[in-house]
């Protein structure tokens, strides 16, 4: 997810939502008093940077993959710290590596973090490997969970994207897409899961029992979390209902604009903008369309004309203040 | 794994970018992380189709670039590293909305093309804001601000080891591909089963690496907690950068700067 995709409505959102979990995860952490736990969520943090670099061919693809890591940390970890040792990476990679974006942060966590520690962990994951796994059941969890924790990851992107308005993207094909290469993906990352498992279990037995149990990541958390998911879901969905009085007639209407570019979409296409308050369309744009385009071309040209001189001239400004201050810092710099 | 490699050879240059002394540096680290959120919050605000209204905010990025004498080209670099996912789904807009929605004398602009430049638009203004944030600002202090603005303890002692760990893992990573590729050099991209063994190895090493710090950790007295050093307060500096920063991001979003410039530089033309 990416912050030019969503509306500032759908971050903030997303935000508040993993804001809660954070600091109920936080807490979690901290009351199991075990300080040896600090150390190793940060450098498991970092190791989920490093493993992405070991990418691997997938048979019968051509192509290659790298492990995602939100499942695996939930497996070595539990659902909290995993949850805050995603966050953080998601944070870094925000911030160092321009990889989605600040306001998009919330979103990020959200997909890829609470889905994976609070959803398919819990609620797949374990009932499906039991207290001991052993290989067979191992494999089968991880796939299980680490299928359903790609689908929900996609779809969330999916549903906040359209919810944002920014992508035209019509739904039901956006989903159907999104959905089906999350599908190989999950499927990829629940095998790559079980085999690092697999290798760190053989190596080191003790560890084979997981935290998860150890620090007592009590039921009803986990319940609480998946409730706080759902309510989080329920309203990007109900966003998207009243942005969109009925989806498939948006889609029907989009659809229908692509055909023909006189279609009257200026009206829903005005409601909507009205919707989203002050981040209004500017009613100059919405001006050559249909009738506009065809006949007063004249006028709405030279609006259009001078808006972009205008902007150019703006920017220009901007550049010019920008290397002004980049010579005063030099000059005060060098005298 | 390439552009991992590259991202990470960058990542030292970015840290040693932050730690140089500039009136960008010796802001106070929440007043620019506070800032880089609300810009980054209206560079979102703004429509689909909204890409010249945009263009009085690449002001904030310029300004703090040469407030904090950071170079275009790494930025730019890292800029061009970014993950593509914004603008391969931005990239259907120019198929699914031909509506014009500009007319520049006889060229008439659709409102796909319209949407596609402004999320590129959008893309580059918001990880520029979040790049020079981390640019001008080394990552403890901004973890330290992020504490101070109420971010729980335990994501703060988390993020600060995440980086600091992120460096020697990558690099034990490289080395373990790069074996990997020198052991088997008719087919160095290892297989499914093999990359899972050599995560796997990784794996282990972290977690065995993560015992050594923490006894380390203790042998220094540690007790669950990083100490947090409170040396920055606002100061005058800060005040005339967040007021600057204010009045950049209320007139951007309330006026139609470009507009207002066009109709008075050019209103011959209306």
């Amino acid at each position: 997810m990416s912050d030019a995709l969503i509306s500032p409505a759908v971050g903030g959102t997303l935000w508040a939502a993993t804001a809660g979990l954070t600091a109920a995860a936080a807490r979690g952490v901290e009351r199991s008093g075990d300080d040896s736990r600090i150390p190793l969520m940060g450098v498991l943090g970092s190791f989920v940077f490093a493993a992405q670099m070991v990418n691997f061919a997938i048979p019968g693809t051509g192509s290659s993959g790298h492990l995602a890591g939100g499942l695996l940390l939930a497996i070595l970890l539990g659902p909290h710290a995993a949850f805050l040792v995603m966050a953080s990476v998601l944070a870094v990679q925000a911030l160092f590596f321009a990889d989605g974006g600040l306001l998009a942060l919330g979103c990020n966590a959200f997909n890829l973090g609470v889905l994976s520690s609070y959803v398919a962990y819990p609620l797949v994951w374990r009932p499906i490997a039991g207290p001991s796994p052993g290989r067979g059941r191992l494999v089968v969890a991880s796939v299980a969970a680490g299928i359903v924790g790609l689908e929900l990851g996609a779809l969330g992107v999916v549903l906040e994207t359209t919810a944002s308005g920014i992508s035209s993207l019509p739904f039901a094909s956006f989903a159907g897409a999104m959905l089906s290469i999350h599908l190989a993906i999950g499927l990829v990352e629940g095998l790559a899961t079980a085999g690092v498992v697999l290798v760190l279990w053989r190596a080191r037995p003790e560890l084979a029992g997981g935290p998860g149990r150890a620090n007592g990541s009590g039921l009803r958390t986990v319940v609480v979390a998946v409730a706080v998911a759902a309510a989080v879901i329920g309203g990007a969905l109900s966003l998207v209902a009243s942005d969109r009085p009925d989806g498939l007639e948006w889609t029907v209407a989009r659809i229908a604009g692509v055909e023909s570019p006189a279609a009257p979409e200026g009206g829903l296409h005005a409601a909507l903008a009205r919707l989203q308050g002050r981040t209004a369309v500017l009613p100059d744009y919405d001006l050559p369309r249909g009738d506009a385009a065809a006949g007063r071309k004249g006028g709405s040209a030279a609006t259009s004309l001078s808006g972009l001189l205008g902007a150019a001239v703006v920017l220009a400004l901007a550049l010019a203040i920008g290397s002004g201050l980049r010579a005063l810092r030099r000059r005060n710099g060098g005298s | 794994m390439a552009r991992i490699e590259a991202a990470r050879a960058g990542l030292g240059r970015l840290d040693a970018l932050a730690r140089r002394d500039s009136p960008a540096s010796r802001l106070d680290p929440r007043t620019k992380v506070l800032a880089t959120f609300a810009f980054v919050a209206v560079v979102a605000s703004f429509g689909r189709l909204d890409l010249l209204r945009l263009a009085p905010l690449a002001l904030y990025p310029l300004a703090l670039a040469a407030l904090g004498d950071v170079p275009a080209r790494p930025l730019l670099v890292r800029l061009a590293l970014a993950s593509p996912f914004a603008l391969g789904v931005a990239a259907f807009e120019p198929i699914l909305d031909r509506a014009p929605a500009m007319a520049l004398g006889s060229v008439v602009v659709s409102g796909g093309a319209l949407a596609l430049l402004t999320v590129l638009a959008k893309f580059l203004l918001s990880l520029s804001g979040a790049l020079l944030l981390v640019s001008t600002t080394p990552f403890d202090e901004v973890c330290v601000a992020l504490g101070r603005l109420g971010l729980p303890r335990a994501l703060v002692s988390q993020l600060l080891l995440t980086y600091r760990y992120l460096f020697v893992l990558a690099e034990e990573a490289g080395r373990l591909v790069r074996a990997h590729a020198l052991r088997s050099p008719e087919r160095p991209r290892p297989s499914a089963g093999e990359g899972a063994r050599l995560v796997g190895n990784l794996l282990v090493r972290s977690i065995g690496r993560a015992e050594r710090i923490h006894a380390a950790m203790r042998c220094r007295g540690f007790e669950g907690t990083f100490p947090v050093r409170r040396s920055t307060s606002p100061g005058a500096g800060d005040l005339a950068f967040v007021a600057a920063t204010v009045l950049l991001l209320v007139c951007a979003r309330r006026w139609d700067l470009p507009a207002l410039a066009g109709r008075a530089l050019f209103g011959v033309f209306g």
